[in-house]
């Protein structure tokens, strides 16, 4: 089931036939074993709206707006909101519990045998230093996805010049930085203040687009099926 | 085992500043485990971040990893618990509040005002990242063409990294 058709129709909702916990801990847990490459988010929306049924997509949304304005990681967010909606509290955990547990069994193999190859020398180096550069790479690509779509006004770049030079200049804890330029921008976008509005970026979006577009086409194999205008989140 | 409170007071203080993604709670992150608690030193806190970028689930898993060396299995459960429960429990209220505010005009505020501040976090978080790991013209090179095939061209980044540490073992020697 691709989730090009999960809007229409009617999904079940949480009041018609809840899943059982181990349902959702086993839906997670699929999530959370093969949601690789990053944006686990077009990973959860594929599987809950259009596998299961178990949100319909303007929910998704909706809560995917709830995650995106409070502390924490946008999966391990949206886990817990749709587990809660599903089964309450012990949903939310199992869903939490569900799509953390195999990153973090890998992680902590991981660990191990990096503590382990460490002391063989610089190959391994060699290869975590590549890792790390192309690491780079990958996260500023996905921030600046991110921003593309975020940043609306000039206004926008203003605040996102703030909080790098005060994080990064003045050495300023994130959380000061965060209630400093946060409450100055919520008090810009007050209600009745600035517009909320604007389309910065939106050539960019579209030359992004095109591009994107034309090398899979060229390249005719990319099929994955995975929307990525709500994955990519870091 | 004594470290089990600081790992706990730690990441339960780090879960609180990933507004945005994780990458926005990087700068303190290093700080805190590098240059407070000696935890890792920066270039093992760059390579266990860049393995977990390859990880599946939420991209912080790496935390797990920290929490495995300093303190064992029990150490990677307590740090991942600290990690996820406050902004948890917090997400758990005010996604069942939400209904309510629905009309609260600041609502939108918030949401609109916060937007560009994480972004500006999440910025932060990769030139915090790049001081450890750009060091000459080979990791710019492939810091680079990463990033392109994926803004340009959405590649999947699994392959990309993996071909990197292949590149990194020649380059890097």
């Amino acid at each position: 089931m691709s989730d090009i058709t999960a809007g229409e129709g009617a999904p079940a909702t949480a009041q018609d036939a809840p899943p059982s916990i181990l349902a959702i801990f086993l839906a997670f847990l699929s999530i959370g074993a093969t949601s690789f490459g990053g944006g686990v988010v077009a990973y959860l929306r594929s599987a809950l709206v259009g596998r299961h049924r178990w949100v319909d997509d303007e929910t998704f949304i909706e809560l995917l707006s709830i995650c995106q304005s409070l502390p924490g990681l946008n999966a391990s967010n949206m886990a817990i909101l749709v587990g809660d909606r599903l089964r309450g509290t012990s949903g939310a955990a199992a869903a939490l519990v569900g799509i953390c547990l195999p990153g973090g069994l890998m992680m902590v193999a991981a660990a191990i045998a990096y503590g382990a190859a460490h002391s063989q020398g610089n190959v391994v180096d060699g290869m975590l230093h590549g890792v790390s550069a192309a690491a780079v790479g990958m996260v500023l690509a996905v921030s600046l996805q991110l921003g593309f779509k975020t940043l609306k006004n000039y206004a926008d770049l203003v605040f996102v010049a703030l909080t790098i030079i005060g994080v990064e200049v003045f050495h300023l804890s994130v959380l000061v930085v965060l209630a400093g330029v946060g409450a100055l921008a919520i008090f810009w976008y007050r209600p009745g203040g600035a517009s909320k509005d604007g389309a910065l970026f939106a050539g960019t979006l579209r030359f992004l687009d095109g591009t994107a577009a034309r090398l899979s086409r060229s390249k005719g194999k990319d099929k994955t099926g995975k929307d990525k205008k709500t994955g990519g989140h870091p | 085992m004594n470290q089990l409170l600081p790992l706990i007071g730690v990441f339960s203080y780090l879960s609180l500043l990933t507004v945005g993604g994780g990458m926005a709670a990087f700068p303190e992150l290093k700080y805190l485990t590098v240059d407070v608690h000696h935890w890792v030193n920066f270039p093992q806190l760059i390579h266990l971040y860049s393995i977990g970028q390859m990880a599946p689930g939420p991209n912080m898993m790496m935390i797990a990893a920290i929490g495995q060396w300093v303190a064992g299995p029990v150490g990677a459960i307590v740090v991942t618990a600290a990690f996820f429960l406050p902004t948890g429990l917090l997400t758990l209220l005010v996604g069942r509040l939400w209904v309510r505010l629905a009309d609260w005009p600041w609502k939108a505020s918030i949401q609109r005002g916060l937007g560009p501040v994480s972004i500006g976090l999440l910025l932060a978080g990769v030139m915090s990242i790049a001081k450890g790991a750009i060091t000459g013209w080979e990791s710019i090179a492939i810091a680079a063409v990463v990033f392109g095939a994926i803004l340009l061209a959405r590649v999947n980044p699994i392959p990309l990294i993996a071909l990197a540490a292949v590149v990194g073992a020649y380059a890097f020697r």
